[in-house]
This record gives structure tokens, C-alpha cells and sequence, in this order.
């Protein structure tokens, strides 16, 4: 099948992602967060970002709503659990596919408009997908306690075929409980699936009219392509993919609430794809990283870590660290946040990656010898 | 571009995948067998410190309270490590504590940011487990988060002692093996406010609420609704509030007209420093409606609310978990070494916290092992005194400390900027018990595995 036949390069470029992600518990050691609810976050955020980056990266259509995607894949896949069974296949493709579904509905009205236009009817859908399932959906929702799995609920294919729980349930692929390394193992399979399948999408034509919309709409039309199902196809794959993030959240902790759906966390993953890099395969992913990183070391310093850390310094100078760096850590990490990506938007407008790129061809053009060796990369 | 076939390195899919796969069982397989090892989640018998997980909101409507509740915790932490003035180890009837950490081995701690969000709660909660090693977690100001952590430590294996949770479900229908509750709920709230309503208001009332739309705000609503109507009062609405709404305007209009003389502001931390502060700022206050004065009931008061809401609280009927001006000596000892960290006193918050903590280490001691099922097996049942709140007890059914409830009422006359409550009454421990089984509050605890 041509599909799946790469070129060399890409060939290389997945397998090094593929070993890089598969093997995060092992070098996300010495950064502290080789941890499996860690992992899990990076690999479903990332696969997040990388659908996000499908619409964002190859049309340039800035969508402030996209946590209303992965709030939907949530709810679904918590209610495949309640109705069907605790096994996550199943439960994995309704989410993505209903997440898909309102996709439709929603690119379908908001692609008539472009630019700001386009951002502000996103960011009013998600807004209202928030408010009613903080609200009037209550009784489908469970509103701010959120959505969750009892033991009294019907999961009428686990009842047919015999499989039971025991202790609180949990999703369960074919027998293995979907909590710790297993459940990690689970998230970053599907993400290697969905990096490549972004990989292909990439290097498709469609891809190729993707980036043409992106470049010029007008002209694309002038020769004669009718470029909104174009966009809808690129949209409705971007929202699936957030509705496959959200149902892997669920899998991974069968809880659904409403504030996923916030317009935070639609800000959220813009941030993570300039971060990385708009555009590019992997800066979505490295963006990710980055922030949930951010969000959950760089949080958790207290004061007394602070202490720790400088302790080998002498005692005034340690006081005096630990009042300059505490507001950047704890509850400010926020604030370190905000600067690093003052920082890259200012200086590396093209995200991580570009910083990577100028640094290597410095490299390159520094030492002549490993030329080729290097190329590949 | 990708047609280039017959490659001697071109890669498919599936080499990929199984390449990728075989690396994968490699990386994971002595995890699987390190983290079957244990006997229980976290066993710190190898070391020489044991790790407490303290997730507490920093950020949002609650933080406040969350802030007092590190304080506490922090306080807490250094009388179990023997600095300090031991605080209420000092009065803690029984007590098995020796002030040498937890069995011998010195007590830290991590923290974390629950946001007053279940994912947030439970992502902060995981990473102490998984990564920081955490034998219990506690903490929290909110019903939502608690149930949603509770379960989480019940799947985990790790003891929960809830913060401040006010709903009847943490220990109502969601209650589970692993948790344990101090803190009163809307249920006993509801049994104490009611003959003090009765007798300051009448038994011809019609009332409005306005309530925080999670399992907290339902509870209470359903709860002073089922006392009020008890007593002849009408419910004219209940309106429900997003959580951390800001602005309340545009729900306080609609009482003025209502026909409704008694607003129940079912809000709690700066929700209800906001609410309170518009409704009074309306002249809800000043109005007369059916011939009677309009009255306000925030059924569940903190100070830290009071010390918010400045002016508008006085003379406003509440119920509260505890004061700090309460004179037995285990409230006192407790004052005295919060005053003496940190230049003001304590909160109910902090209170439950700095309790829960010295409890659960005591619970070690006494069993002997970290184990959680020993520990659990020594807190279901356990009667203490010295606390701050009379003689208590940890029910075994459902995990609910029962104790007398304060009824206060927002000082007239505040002899200071912290004196702001005044305890009006001290409804005794048996006037607000109930059956583990009531109707809407049977639940299944669980079992211990370990």
C-alpha cells in the first residue's frame, strides 16, 4: 500500500519520534517528569496540538475553540464507558467520531467567515458548548462536579461478555487496567498514529492545497478550486483529533468536566503550537511538552524545595535566591511562562523549531566536515 | 516525493510500529515489576522521611482558604517534627504522638494547586503519588475536587483526609474507604441553623436561594430547604450560580421582587464575599417584604469570608466548623501557635487541616505501620477529645467526624479586625446525627486492598 511506503527521511523522522516518545520514561528522567500521568499528558496534549496545527499550520485559520472538541471527546467516551463497556477502543472511536460530527456542524457555519471573524465564531461555540454543559446539560454533563463512571451503570457489552471490575472502575484494554505505564504505553501509540498520519497529510496534495490556501485563497479560487470543503476536511480532521486527545484524557482518568471546554484551554493549545512552532511536524508536539512541563514541575516548587535547592549556598545569599526565583515557581509559573513565550514570539517567531534550525545551521556552517551526517536530520 | 519504492531503508509502517513496540515492553517492564514490589502504594519503611501530598487550591474562588490551609499544614508538619510548641499535640486526648515525626521518620511534604478544578485536583494529586512518593493526601476546598481526589486515592491506594468539604456527598453517597472527612456538612448545618432561624425569624418565611451550581451548592440547598420547610417556611426559587462568577447582579435583581423575604446565599469564599456585598449594596437589607424585615442566611460562614465582606456581615446568621475565639484549651493551643507563626489566627480551614494532619499521624502511630489499611482500620471509630471541637468521633460507616456545630452570627460590635463571629450557639453533637444510611446519603465505601 503507497500509504504507508515513505521517503527514507520521513521514514528516519519517524522512527526517531516513535523511539523518543516510547522511551520518555527512560530520558525524561534526569527533568523529573518521568512520571506516568506526566507522560500521559504530554503524549494526548501533543497529539492535541499536532491535529490543532492540521488547521492552524497548513490554512492559517486561527481556531479559538478547540477545547470544545476535546470537552465533547471527553463526555462521549465517559458515557461509551457508562453504557458500554470499560475497554477504550470503543470508546476511543465514538469520542473522535462525535467530536467529528459537531466539527462539521461547527466549521460549516464558521468557515463562511476568515481571519478574526473566523477566531470569534470558534471562540463563541466553544463558549456556549462550556455554558451548557455547565448549565442546561446538567442532567448529560453532571455540570462542575463533573462526569463520572459508577459501578451501577449499565455497560451493557462488559455485562454481556461476562468481564467485571473489581474496586472503582477504570478503562480496561483487554484486561489491562488503563492507569500508570500501560495506560502512557496506550496514549503514545495513538499519538505515534496520529503523528504519522499528520505526517502523511503533510506531504499529500491535499496538504500541498492546504498551504495554498494558506498562501493565497483568492488566487486559489481564481483558478478554479472551490476551496471550502477543502477547509471543512481540514477542520473536521483537526476537531477529531481533539475529540481523540479528549477521549484519551477520559481513558486515562475517566472523569469528564466542563472546564476543559474553557476558553483557557483553547488558549492553551495555541500557545503550545507557536510555541513549538507553527506549522512545522513537531513544534506542535515540543510546544506541548513545554507547557504541561511548566504547568506541573515548575508548579509544584515551594518554598522549602526553593530552600533545597540553593541550600549550598551561604545562608543570606540562599534568602535572597529564594525571594528572587519564588515568584516565577508555585503558583507564578504563569509568570515564567508568559516571559518565554514574550521571549520566543519576539526573537523566534517561527517557535522552537526555528530556534533549532538556525542553531544547527550555525553548527553547519561552523564545521564542514559532518556535513552529510547531519543533513538528515 | 514518497514513491521512491525498493529502497533498501525504506521503512513501512508496520516495521516501524513493531520496532517501536518491542523498544516500548523493554522500557516498561522493570517499571511493572519495581511498582509491584510494594506491599501498598509508597511504602516509605526503606527511608528515613516519609511525604505527605498537600493539594490545596492557590488560584481561584477558594484561595484564600487554600492559602490558610498550607499555613496549617505547614505548622502542622513542624509539631510532628518536634519544633516548634506542638501546638494541639499538647492537648490531643488520646494521643500516640511523640513529636519524632511519623513512627521515627521525619515528616515532608509537597504541595500542589488544585485550582478548584477536578482535573487540575486530580493531575496535582497523581503527580504526588507517582512522582513525589505521597503515602496520604489532604487537603482542598472544595466538595467538587474532593470527590473527584477521594476516588482517585481510593483507585491509588493512598489515604485522603479532606480538607474543607462541606457537601453530604464526601461522605454521603461518594464516600469511600480511603476517605476521611472532619469537617462538618450541609446536613448538620442545616439540623443546627434551623431552631435558630425559627426562633430570631418565625416560622412564616419565604425564602430564596441563590446557590453554586456543584454538589456543595445542591447539598446545602437541599439541606436548608429540608430543615426550612420543616419549620412552615416557604421556598419561593432556587436559583443556581456558576462557580466563581464574579459579578452577581443579574441574579440579586430578581429577589427584589419576588415576594421572597429570606435570601439563603448557598456561595462560599469569594463567591459569597461578592454575592453578600451586592445583595446588601441592593438595599436587600433595608427592605421590608410581607410586613417583616428582609434577612440574609449564609448557612455556611468562614472568617476569612467575614474579614471579605467587611460591614455587610454584621448580624448575619451562619454555621461555621470552628472559631478561633472558642476558649477550650485545644483551641486555644492551636491559636496560640498559629498566632505565634504567622501574626493572625486561624481559619476554620486551617483548622480541619492542622486536625486531619495530626490525626492521620497519629492513626500511624497507633497502628504501627504506614500500611493504609492498618491506618484505617485504627480511624474508623476513633474517639478523640482536646481538638477544638468537644468530644469527637470518627463514624466507621461512612467516615464522617461527628461533633457539636457552631451557630454564629456576624459580630455588631468587633473588638478587632479578627473578631468577627459571633457563636450564638453550640448545637450538641446529637441534635445533628443522622443515619450512615439516610435516604440520598447511603453510599458504598469500598474495600481496603492492600
Amino acid at each position: 500500500m503507497n500509504f504507508f511506503k515513505l521517503s527514507p527521511r520521513d521514514a528516519l523522522l519517524m522512527v526517531v519520534f516513535a523511539a523518543v516518545v516510547l522511551l520518555a520514561p527512560i530520558w525524561m528522567k534526569p527533568f523529573g517528569a518521568a512520571y506516568p500521568d506526566l507522560l500521559q499528558k504530554f503524549a494526548i496534549f501533543g497529539l492535541f496540538a499536532i491535529g490543532f496545527n492540521i488547521l492552524f499550520g497548513l490554512t492559517g485559520y486561527l481556531s479559538f475553540g478547540h477545547a470544545a472538541f476535546l470537552g465533547i471527546g471527553s463526555y462521549t467516551t465517559v458515557w461509551t464507558f457508562k453504557l458500554l463497556s470499560m475497554n477504550p477502543i470503543p470508546a476511543v472511536i465514538f469520542g473522535t467520531l462525535v467530536a467529528g460530527l459537531f466539527a462539521v456542524l461547527i466549521g460549516f457555519v464558521s468557515l463562511r467567515r476568515t481571519g478574526i471573524y473566523f477566531s470569534i465564531l470558534t471562540l463563541a461555540f466553544a463558549q456556549m458548548c462550556y455554558n451548557l454543559a455547565y448549565s442546561v446539560l446538567t442532567p448529560i454533563t453532571n455540570g462542575e462536579t463533573g462526569l463520572r463512571v459508577l459501578r451501577d451503570d449499565p455497560m451493557l457489552l462488559d455485562k454481556a461478555l461476562g468481564v467485571v471490575q473489581e474496586g472503582s472502575p477504570i478503562g480496561s484494554f483487554f484486561g489491562i487496567n488503563m492507569r500508570g505505564y500501560p495506560a502512557f504505553y496506550f496514549c503514545a501509540v495513538i499519538l505515534i498514529i496520529g503523528f504519522f498520519i499528520s505526517l502523511r497529510i503533510f506531504r499529500s496534495p491535499f496538504g500541498l492545497k492546504l498551504r495554498a490556501i494558506k498562501s493565497n485563497q483568492n488566487r486559489m479560487r481564481y483558478t478554479g478550486f472551490n476551496t471550502r470543503p477543502y477547509l471543512l476536511w481540514a477542520f473536521v480532521i483537526s476537531g477529531m483529533y481533539a475529540g481523540m486527545a479528549g477521549s484519551m484524557l477520559a481513558v486515562t482518568d475517566p472523569l469528564a468536566g466542563a472546564e476543559r471546554m474553557q476558553w483557557t484551554a483553547s488558549g492553551e493549545v495555541v500557545l503550545m503550537t507557536i510555541l513549538g512552532g507553527v506549522g512545522t511536524l513537531i513544534g506542535p508536539m515540543l510546544g506541548a511538552v513545554l507547557i504541561k512541563y511548566f504547568e506541573n514541575i515548575f508548579s509544584a516548587f515551594n518554598e522549602s524545595a526553593l530552600h533545597d535547592m540553593f541550600s549550598f549556598l551561604p545562608s543570606w545569599l540562599e534568602t535572597v535566591m529564594v525571594t528572587v526565583v519564588h515568584p516565577f515557581v508555585g503558583e507564578g509559573w504563569h509568570l515564567t511562562l508568559g516571559s518565554l513565550f514574550m521571549v520566543i514570539v519576539i526573537f523566534l517567531p517561527g517557535g522552537l523549531v526555528e530556534g533549532a534550525t538556525r542553531l544547527f545551521k550555525r553548527r553547519k556552517s561552523d564545521g564542514v566536515t559532518n556535513k552529510n551526517s547531519g543533513s538528515e536530520n | 516525493m514518497s514513491k521512491k519504492v525498493s529502497q533498501p531503508n525504506g521503512w513501512t509502517r508496520r516495521s516501524v510500529l513493531k520496532t517501536g513496540l518491542g523498544t516500548a515492553a523493554m522500557a516498561g517492564a522493570p517499571m511493572f515489576f519495581v511498582r509491584n514490589a510494594h506491599a501498598f502504594t509508597n511504602d516509605p519503611s526503606s527511608g528515613s522521611t516519609v511525604t505527605l501530598g498537600f493539594n490545596v487550591p492557590q488560584t481561584g474562588a477558594y484561595a484564600d482558604e487554600g492559602a490558610d490551609e498550607l499555613r496549617a499544614y505547614q505548622l502542622a508538619v513542624k509539631h510532628l517534627n518536634g519544633e516548634g510548641d506542638g501546638g494541639m499535640m499538647n492537648t490531643m486526648q488520646p494521643s500516640s504522638l511523640k513529636g519524632n515525626g511519623i513512627l521515627g521518620k521525619k515528616v515532608e511534604y509537597v504541595t500542589g494547586d488544585t485550582q478548584t478544578k477536578s482535573d487540575a485536583a486530580r493531575a496535582s494529586a497523581k503527580r504526588m503519588i507517582e512522582k513525589d512518593g505521597a503515602i496520604m493526601i489532604t487537603g482542598g476546598s472544595s466538595s467538587g475536587v474532593a470527590v473527584a481526589v477521594q476516588s482517585l486515592c481510593q483507585e491509588a491506594g493512598v489515604i485522603f483526609m479532606a480538607g474543607l468539604t462541606h457537601s453530604n456527598d464526601t461522605t454521603g453517597k461518594d464516600r469511600r474507604k480511603y476517605g476521611f472527612r472532619h469537617f462538618f456538612n450541609t446536613e448538620m448545618s442545616g439540623a443546627a441553623l434551623g431552631p435558630v432561624l425559627e426562633s430570631s425569624f418565625g416560622n412564616d418565611r419565604t425564602a430564596y436561594h441563590l446557590t453554586a451550581d456543584y454538589t456543595w451548592g445542591w447539598s446545602q440547598e437541599g439541606s436548608i430547604k429540608k430543615y426550612t420547610e420543616a419549620l412552615g417556611w416557604k421556598t419561593n426559587a432556587a436559583v443556581r450560580t456558576p462557580l466563581g462568577a464574579g459579578d452577581f447582579s443579574q441574579y440579586i435583581t430578581p429577589v427584589l421582587n419576588s415576594g421572597a423575604d429570606v435570601l439563603v446565599l448557598n456561595h462560599y469564599g469569594k463567591d459569597m464575599v461578592n454575592s453578600l456585598t451586592q445583595a446588601v449594596q441592593f438595599g436587600l437589607r433595608d427592605k421590608q417584604v410581607n410586613g417583616k424585615d428582609f434577612q440574609i442566611v449564609v448557612p455556611l460562614f468562614s472568617r476569612l469570608m467575614a474579614q471579605g465582606a467587611g460591614e455587610n456581615i454584621k448580624g448575619i446568621y451562619g454555621s461555621t466548623n470552628w472559631n478561633w475565639s472558642l476558649t477550650d484549651e485545644g483551641s486555644q493551643a492551636f491559636v496560640k501557635s498559629f498566632g505565634a507563626e504567622y501574626g493572625f489566627p486561624p481559619s476554620q480551614a486551617a483548622h480541619t487541616c492542622y486536625v486531619q494532619t495530626l490525626l492521620y499521624a497519629n492513626a500511624i502511630e497507633a497502628a504501627g505501620t504506614f500500611n493504609p489499611c492498618g491506618v484505617i482500620e485504627v480511624l474508623e471509630g476513633f474517639k478523640f477529645d482536646g481538638m477544638g471541637n468537644g468530644a469527637t468521633e470518627y463514624r466507621a460507616e461512612d467516615h464522617q467526624c461527628f461533633k457539636d456545630v457552631l451557630v454564629v452570627q456576624g459580630n455588631e460590635s468587633p473588638s478587632s479586625q479578627f473578631d468577627l463571629l459571633k457563636i450564638v450557639e453550640v448545637t450538641p453533637r446529637a441534635k445533628v446525627e443522622y443515619s450512615p444510611t439516610m435516604e440520598g446519603y447511603a453510599g458504598d465505601l469500598g474495600e481496603c486492598v492492600a
